[in-house]
C-alpha cells in the first residue's frame, strides 16, 4: 500500500514533447512508472520513442484517456499554458493531476483549483512541486528515484530539495510514499490531505512532515494531527533565519506580520505532540529513535 | 511586488476607480510644480512601503504650492522605520465626511479570494478585526464566479455601510475587483475609502501587491519596479538571474532549491551559536541547472560581500548532478583566480555524488574543503568564519 499512487497507475505526460517533458518522461520510465502516452495540443497522432517505449501523443487529455485509460496526469507545460492544460485534464475527469510547472500566476492556479473543486472528480498535487513517489512502484514528477527504497515512513513537504534531503537521511528505513506538495500560495493537496492519507494507509507506520515559513498550513496541520493522527509524527520546519517580509525563492516562503514564522510553526507542532528536529539530520534521528521504541 | 501609493492610485485611475488628482515628486521643486498644477490645498505624503507613516510625520497638509515645497523638503529624506523617503505624492486635499475600508486579497488558508469590507476605515484594520469584529465583513469569492453587483451589495451591507452610499460603494468594489483580476494582484486594499462632504466616494489611499509570476502578461509592470531600494549585491544578482537575498552574517551560502537553502541558513545559524554567534550572510538558490557559469556568478557575488568570511556550498543533487556542480566550483575558482581568498566548504550528496566528490578531490584547490554531512559542513563553515 501507499498513498495516491502505486504500480497500477497509468500516467500521461502533458507537455511530453517539450525538453523538460521528454527529459523527465525518460527518468520516470527508468524508475518504473507506467507511462502510457503524452498530450501536446497540435501534435496528436504523432508518437515518440523514449527509453525503448513508443508513446502516443494526443491533442487533448480526453483523447488520451479514451485511448489509454490513463488515471494520472503529470504536467510539464510552461506557466503561460499551464491553466489550459490543467483544465483540459479536469474536463477529462482525470483522478490525479500532478503539476510540476513553476511560476504559474496565482490567479490561474486559483481558477483551476476552484474548477477542480466544483467538478469534484480530481485531486491536484502542486503546482510548483517535485511530484510524488512510491518507491519501487511509481514515480510521478521529478523526484530522483534512487535516493531511497520502500519502507514504512510517509513523507510530506512543500520543498523539493528538502524532500530529497530528508528521504536521503531516512534511506536506512525507507519511504512508503513521499509527496512534494509545492510551495505556492495556492496548492491542490495540503499537508492535511497527506496526513489523513498516511494515517489511513496500512503501509505507513510513521510520518515525517516538513514545513516552511509563510501561511498557516503547518499550524492547521498541527491541529489536525492532534485530532486525527495516531501514528507518530516527526516534524522539521525551515526558515528560522529568514528575515520578515523577504521572499526566499518560493512564493510561499514569505513572512508577513507575526503569523507564519518558523518558531510559531514549531511551537504549534510540538503542542500537538510532534517531535520537531532542529536540522533535517536531527529529525531523522528522532524518527529512528521513535521506530526503535 | 508591493506598489507605492502613487502607483496604486495610477492603477486605480486606469481602471476607473474614483481617485483624487495626484502626482509623484522626488524634489521640493517638483512638489511645488505638482501642487501648483493641482491647485488649492494639497496633502504631501511620503511614499514608503511601510505602515505608520502618518504617525512618523510623513503626511502633511499644505496650504499652497509654496507650502507644499516646504513640506516636501521636510519629508523627503526622512527615515520612516528604516525606509528613507525618496518620493512624495502630492494629492488634492478633500473634505472628508466618513472613512471606510475595502480590500480584496488572496486567502491562502482557504485557497480562495476574500473581500473584506468595513464601515470603520481609516485606522488599523487589524484592531477593527480584533476589537469590533462585527464591523468587518469577510466574504469568500470564488475565482471563477467573481463578484456580481448583487454580491457586491450584499458585502457592502455586511460591512455595515450606510444605505445612502451602498450603491456607490458596491460600484467601487466591482471596479476594484477589475483591478484585482486584470492586473493579477494578490492584494488590493483601500484604506481609507472616503465619503467626501459633498457625498462622493473616493479611494484616498491604496495598497496593491502584484503577482510577479504573471509578469509575462503584463509588460507594463516592469516600469513599476523600484530599483532604488535594492541592495547593490541583490541588484547585481538579479542581473545575473540569481535568486539572492543579502543578509547580515558572515557565512556565504550557496545551495539548490529554496527549501534546502532556507534550511541551510538555519543549520548554519544553529552551528554558529557555538562560534560566537556566526550567522549566514545571504540566501542564494542556484536552482536546477547549476552550470559552471551560474556557480561562478554566485561565488563572485558572495565573495564580493565584505562581511563574508567563509562560504558553504550545500547541494543535494536531484536533477542537478553533483559532477556539474563540482566542475562549476572548480571553473569558478579558475575564473576568479586571485580574487577568491575565502575558504569554501562543500557538501555534495545525491545525483552522481561520487564523481562530484572525486572532481573536487583531484582539483586539490587550497580553498576547498569537503565534508560528508550538512550539519558537519555547516559547523566547519561557521568555525572558519569565526576565526
Amino acid at each position: 500500500m501507499s498513498i495516491f499512487i502505486d504500480k497500477r497507475n497509468r500516467v500521461i505526460v502533458q507537455g511530453m514533447t517539450g525538453s523538460e517533458g521528454t527529459k523527465h518522461t525518460r527518468r520516470m520510465l527508468a524508475s518504473g512508472t507506467n507511462i502510457v502516452g503524452g498530450v501536446t495540443p497540435g501534435k496528436g497522432g504523432q508518437s515518440v520513442e523514449i527509453e525503448g517505449r513508443v508513446l502516443p501523443v494526443f491533442n487533448s487529455v480526453a483523447e488520451a484517456v479514451a485511448a489509454t485509460s490513463a488515471d494520472t496526469s503529470v504536467v510539464f507545460v510552461p506557466p503561460k499554458f499551464a491553466k489550459a492544460a490543467v483544465i483540459d485534464a479536469i474536463d477529462a475527469a482525470m483522478p490525479l493531476i500532478v503539476v510540476i510547472t513553476e511560476g504559474i500566476p496565482v490567479h490561474d492556479t486559483a481558477a483551476f483549483f476552484a474548477y477542480s473543486q466544483s467538478k469534484g472528480t480530481t485531486r491536484i498535487i502542486g503546482p510548483n512541486c517535485p511530484g510524488i513517489i512510491t518507491p519501487g512502484e511509481s514515480n510521478v514528477g521529478i523526484i530522483p528515484a534512487d535516493i531511497t527504497g520502500s519502507g514504512p515512513i510517509g513523507l510530506v513537504s512543500k520543498s523539493g530539495t528538502l524532500t530529497y534531503q530528508m528521504a536521503f537521511e531516512l534511506r536506512d528505513i525507507g519511504i512508503s510514499t513521499a509527496v512534494g506538495i509545492g510551495g505556492d500560495p495556492v496548492i491542490g493537496t495540503t499537508h492535511i490531505d497527506c496526513l489523513r492519507a498516511f494515517q489511513d494507509d496500512e503501509a505507513t507506520q510513521a510520518i515525517v512532515m516538513i514545513g516552511e515559513i509563510g501561511g498557516d498550513a503547518e499550524e492547521r496541520a498541527a491541529t489536525f494531527i492532534s485530532e486525527y493522527v495516531t501514528k507518530p509524527v516527526v516534524g522539521y520546519v525551515a526558515g528560522f533565519t529568514a528575515p520578515e517580509g523577504k521572499t526566499m525563492g518560493h512564493a510561499g516562503a514569505i513572512v508577513s506580520g507575526s503569523s507564519g514564522t518558523a518558531q510559531g510553526k514549531k511551537d504549534a507542532l510540538e503542542a500537538a505532540g510532534v517531535l520537531v528536529g532542529q536540522t533535517p539530520s536531527e529529525a531523522a534521528r528522532l524518527m529512528r529513535a521513535l521506530l526503535k521504541r | 511586488m508591493d506598489l507605492f501609493e502613487y502607483q496604486a492610485r495610477d492603477l486605480f485611475e486606469k481602471h476607473g476607480v474614483p481617485v483624487l488628482a495626484g502626482a509623484v515628486a522626488t524634489t521640493p521643486e517638483e512638489a511645488h510644480n505638482a501642487a501648483a498644477k493641482i491647485g488649492g490645498k494639497v496633502v504631501v505624503k511620503a511614499q514608503v512601503k511601510v505602515g505608520g507613516r502618518g504617525k512618523a510625520g510623513g503626511v502633511k497638509l499644505a496650504e499652497n504650492a509654496e507650502d507644499a515645497k516646504a513640506k516636501a523638503a521636510a519629508i523627503l529624506g526622512m527615515d520612516i522605520k528604516g525606509h528613507i523617503v525618496g518620493k512624495v505624492m502630492i494629492a488634492q486635499a478633500a473634505p472628508i465626511a466618513e472613512e471606510y475600508y475595502l480590500a480584496i486579497l488572496l486567502d491562502r488558508s482557504n485557497r480562495t479570494f476574500l473581500v473584506m469590507a468595513s464601515v470603520a476605515g481609516g485606522m488599523d484594520i487589524e484592531s477593527v478585526a480584533h476589537e469590533t469584529p462585527e464591523k468587518l465583513a469577510k466574504v469568500a469569492v470564488n475565482s471563477n464566479e467573481g463578484i456580481s453587483k448583487e454580491l457586491a451589495l450584499k458585502i457592502v451591507k455586511a460591512g455595515q455601510f450606510p444605505q445612502e452610499v451602498a450603491e456607490q460603494v458596491a460600484d467601487v468594489l466591482l471596479l476594484l475587483w477589475g483591478v484585482f483580476t486584470s492586473e493579477d494582484a494578490t492584494l488590493v486594499e483601500v484604506n481609507p475609502l472616503v465619503k467626501t462632504s459633498d457625498g462622493r466616494i473616493i479611494a484616498l489611499d491604496g495598497k496593491i501587491t502584484l503577482d510577479d509570476n504573471a509578469d509575462f502578461r503584463h509588460p507594463d509592470h516592469e516600469a513599476l519596479v523600484d530599483h532604488s531600494a535594492t541592495d547593490p549585491l541583490e541588484a547585481l544578482a538579479k542581473e545575473k538571474n540569481l535568486n539572492y537575498v543579502k543578509l547580515d552574517g558572515e557565512v556565504g551560502i550557496i545551495g539548490n532549491g529554496a527549501g534546502l537553502v532556507m534550511s541551510t541558513l538555519d543549520v548554519v545559524a544553529y552551528a554558529g551559536e557555538k562560534f560566537g554567534g556566526v550567522k549566514p550572510a545571504n540566501f542564494l538558490d542556484i536552482g536546477g541547472g547549476a552550470s559552471a557559469q551560474v556557480m561562478a556568478d554566485g561565488l563572485s557575488i558572495i565573495l564580493s560581500d565584505k562581511e563574508v568570511k567563509s562560504v558553504f556550498v550545500n547541494v543535494f543533487g536531484g536533477i542537478t548532478s553533483c559532477d556539474a556542480v563540482a566542475n562549476g566550483i572548480v571553473q569558478a575558482l579558475e575564473i576568479l583566480g586571485d580574487a577568491a581568498t575565502k575558504p569554501i566548504v562543500v557538501r555534495l550528496d545525491g545525483n552522481n555524488v561520487l564523481e562530484g566528490r572525486r572532481i573536487l578531490t583531484s582539483a586539490a584547490h587550497p580553498l576547498i574543503q569537503q565534508l560528508d554531512t550538512m550539519d558537519g559542513a555547516a559547523a566547519r563553515a561557521a568555525e572558519l568564519a569565526a576565526k
